[in-house]
């Protein structure tokens, strides 16, 4: 048990009367990568953003480490700094340098040293290849420079975990790869993640495990390998499809003529 | 007398006095908009709260400041309070008060409408690095929200700058009428000392509006982003 990082217990969330997350149960240990899918709306991201405590829920409880993660807690600011979130659209303060970006929330909130802090930022940022955008204003960088730069701007308060919210779906295709590239790497160094992601490939290659949730419920829990090959729901089943092509009539009837 | 009306200027202490009605202008505006900044700024940040009495607070106010005529605001403070409650308010105080309460207000919708402008995603972006509501504010939102008003508030400054000439008609002696003292008690001497006194008018106002407009292109080259 002691390795357990974060832990949903019974999370219910409703938005407007609706009810978008209904009695999630779930656990993450250390080291492992866990993909959330499924349809759009069905909640998965909305999840996410409760285990930040950027929700409120209506019932039911998230833990990191035993502590509860709580919207409005006196204590949400300590918590948020061991959890590390990037958004879809990276969100990169656009009045500070790409140093400054990642280095505020450590100099700031951490009161580390500020000679240390840009010395480690300025390592992580070579590790993503970004090194000689320091300077830089994030105006200045691709959508998928500045994605990585969020990435790094996470994990820069060293977070004991780090919470992906779809964040290639607002990228160019081929800016795609150089993001996931650096969390398919922080993967490899064991990192603990929650990954939401569209991306199929990527969430087979990157997964320790696969979350599938339809309806505000966890539908199906399992390993990559099965839940691509053989999902066990029918609910499942229908969702990969649609991931799926039948070639165009067309093609076939050009050599009919 | 067939020289230069110019010449009206150079006469006893005309061009002096005409300074020092363009510093009573100035004291007035610019003590209001001093005053404007802050309060509007707050006022701003009230404006954004999501609660229908404050909503409806805010918005009374402002469309009240902003549908009466300054005149008429000028003149309910300064004779309106005179008669109610026998306040014997001074007619600068008046002034300062009314153009404080005119600079709140459009301050504010100014600073309501940078605020909401900063994508929600800021803020929680912010949030998810550990940052309290302060660090939020005084870190990412407010410099983003300043950078944004920077433009606008030059103009409202200028606005109340020129508006002021309005306070002669609660008898405060401003470089407007100055001038038209010396146009009134130079009229037979100087028979165009009008398109002169006025001519200068327009200058001095030119050379203070003028400065602030400069440093306000350097703040915006400066924080363009």
């Amino acid at each position: 048990m002691s390795d357990i990082v974060l832990e949903v217990k019974d999370l219910v969330k409703e938005f407007d009367g609706e009810t978008i997350l209904n009695g999630i149960d779930l656990q993450i240990e250390k080291g492992e990568v866990v993909v959330v899918l499924g349809p759009s709306g069905c909640g998965k991201s909305t999840l996410l953003r409760c285990m930040n405590g950027l929700e409120e829920v209506r019932s039911g409880q998230i833990l990191l480490d035993g502590e509860p993660v709580e919207k409005g807690a006196r204590n949400i600011y300590k918590i948020r700094q061991r959890i590390g979130m990037v958004f879809q659209s990276y969100d990169l303060f656009p009045h500070k340098t790409i140093l400054d970006n990642i280095t505020l929330a450590p100099i700031k909130v951490q009161k580390r040293n500020k000679a240390d802090a840009e010395r480690e930022a300025k390592e992580l940022l070579e590790r993503v290849n970004l090194a000689e955008k320091a300077d830089a204003y994030p105006r200045q960088l691709s959508g998928g420079q500045k994605q990585r730069v969020a990435i790094v701007r996470a994990l820069c308060m060293h977070p004991e975990i780090m919470l992906f919210d779809e964040v290639t779906a607002a990228l160019d295709p081929e800016m795609v790869r150089e993001v996931l590239d650096v969390i398919l790497e922080l993967a490899n160094q064991g990192l603990t993640m929650v990954i939401v992601t569209h991306e199929m490939s990527f969430a087979r290659a990157v997964a320790d495990r696969v979350i599938f949730i339809d309806d505000g419920k966890i539908v199906e829990e399992n390993s990559p390998e099965q839940f691509f090959t053989s999902p066990k729901t029918d609910r499942a089943k229908a969702f990969l499809n649609t991931f799926e092509f039948e070639p165009a009539r067309h093609k076939e009837a050009e050599f009919s003529i | 007398m067939q020289d230069l009306g110019i010449s009206i200027l150079f006469k006893g202490t005309n061009f002096l006095r005409l300074l020092g009605g363009l510093g009573i202008t100035l004291k007035i505006s610019l003590i209001s908009a001093a005053l404007s900044v802050p309060l509007g700024i707050a006022f701003g940040m009230f404006m954004t709260i999501k609660n229908p009495v404050t909503r409806a607070i805010s918005r009374i106010y402002l469309d009240f400041i902003r549908i009466m005529p300054q005149l008429v605001l000028l003149f309910i403070v300064f004779f309106g309070a005179t008669r109610m409650f026998g306040w014997n308010l001074s007619n600068e105080f008046s002034a300062i008060f009314v153009f404080a309460m005119w600079g709140t207000a459009e301050m504010g919708d100014l600073v309501r409408s940078a605020l909401i402008s900063i994508p929600k995603h800021q803020y929680e972006s912010a949030e998810a690095l550990g940052m309290t509501k302060l660090q939020t504010y005084f870190q990412i939102i407010i410099p983003q929200t300043l950078r944004r008003l920077i433009p606008n508030t030059i103009n409202l400054v200028t606005r109340m700058i020129k508006t002021t000439s309005l306070v002669v008609l609660i008898g405060i002696v401003e470089v407007m009428k100055v001038g038209q003292q010396i146009i009134d008690a130079n009229r037979f001497e100087y028979p165009t000392a009008a398109l002169w006194i006025y001519g200068v008018i327009f200058f001095l106002y030119f050379f203070t509006c003028w400065p602030i407009s400069i440093v306000a292109k350097k703040l915006e080259a400066k924080w363009k982003n």
